[in-house]
């Protein structure tokens, strides 16, 4: 199979700093010997090289559908990346040290684009909940003041916040639940108050008041042509 | 460069986000995670795939595109599509790709979740302190 190998080493020897970098131990094939090679991990490939310095790489492994795990071996803080298949590839690895062999271990097993794109939809998913959640939609009683639309966001967020499954693009779209109980209003002028005597109401009122704020800040960045990325 | 061809030829027969048949010698492409794969039509292997890294994604005339990689920008590789809605759907396809997309995309999301609730999204999958994933990222 043809492969474009000069955008790859271009890839692998970019100025970014690389996901994962070192020198690991590599299991040459059949035969037991390893080689001690320079390692860097960038995106879902895994490139190796002679020695640090070199500007080509001798390999790359493509980390895409393989699983990482620890392995019995002779050499110390060895590891496998093991692909699925008829006469599929087994790498056997080795680190230098415990530390670096689970920072490999973590790095390699995260590192697919399918793991990556899992992670960014659920993200997706979760920024839109928020954002309709946050956009006083038109299921929210209008005629209420800004008060009760603080509680009412509060509520849609901290299940778009805290279930990472399919559920969490659910509470968007939930029809707005009736906001509770309003505090009395001099509660509302005590933000400070005794959070840790305060009812369920009042924490509501005050954390509703908190995300007001950051919606309103929100609203402002998004105005400008620049809305992402830090201010 | 050595690498793991039967795993990238089984990635190659994975689910793919695009396939259809592109013309100009006639290939069956078919876009899985960062790699386009071209097949000869009837053919099980590939010819070749391209790593979908560092790339720039050009419309060429109504309904073609080429890609061209950055450490070599004069290489073209061309691709006419059946109409103008499949070479625009390819084109933006391909441009969200890479790797470094996603990796852009999910700093920026991150950062977003963070703004509007005060929480950083990531702590649910234990990835928070991944080098990979900080707002530094983006300005590299």
């Amino acid at each position: 199979m043809k492969l474009n190998e000069r955008s790859l080493a271009f890839y692998a020897t970019c100025d970014t700093p690389a996901d994962n970098e070192g020198f690991l131990y590599k299991k040459g094939g059949r035969h037991a010997a390893y080689h001690r090679r320079w390692f860097v991990l960038r995106g879902n490939m895994l490139f190796y090289f002679e020695d640090a310095a070199s500007r080509e790489p001798v390999g790359v492994i493509i980390l895409e559908g393989c699983t990482v795990e620890l392995v019995e071996a002779a050499e110390e803080f060895a590891f496998a990346v093991r692909f699925a298949g008829a006469r599929a590839r087994t790498y056997v690895l080795a680190a230098e040290s415990q530390a670096a062999m689970e920072g490999w271990v973590k790095a390699l097993s995260r590192a697919s684009f399918d793991y990556l794109r899992l992670v960014v939809r659920e993200l997706e998913r979760q920024l839109e909940a928020v954002r309709s959640g946050g956009a006083a939609p038109p299921r929210r009683p209008r005629a209420l003041p800004p008060k009760e639309n603080g509680c009412a966001v509060w509520s849609a967020e901290p299940a778009a916040a805290t279930a990472p499954a399919p559920a969490g693009a659910t509470p968007g779209s939930q029809p707005g639940p009736e906001p509770p109980p309003l505090p009395p209003r001099r509660r509302a002028s005590a933000p400070n108050g005794p959070l840790d005597s305060a009812s369920f109401a009042q924490l509501h009122e005050w954390y509703g008041q908190e995300v007001r704020a950051l919606r309103s800040q929100w609203l402002k960045s998004q105005a400008q042509p620049e809305g992402g990325g830090e201010a | 460069m050595r690498y793991n061809e039967k795993e990238l030829q089984a990635l190659s027969r994975q689910p793919a986000e695009m396939a259809a048949e592109l013309v100009v010698k006639r290939r069956l492409v078919k876009l899985v995670v960062n790699f386009l794969f071209y097949f000869r039509t009837d053919e099980a292997e590939p010819v070749g795939a391209l790593l979908l890294e560092h790339c720039r994604i050009t419309q060429e005339e109504p309904s073609g595109f080429s890609i061209s990689f950055l450490e070599d920008p004069e290489r073209k590789y061309h691709f006419e599509c059946c109409s103008e809605e499949q070479c625009q759907e390819w084109m933006g396809a391909l441009r969200r790709a890479s790797y470094e997309f996603m990796r852009r995309s999910l700093i920026f999301y991150r950062n977003e979740l963070q703004k509007m609730t005060g929480k950083d999204p990531l702590e649910q999958f234990g990835i928070s302190g991944e080098a990979r994933f900080q707002l530094s990222g983006l300005k590299a």
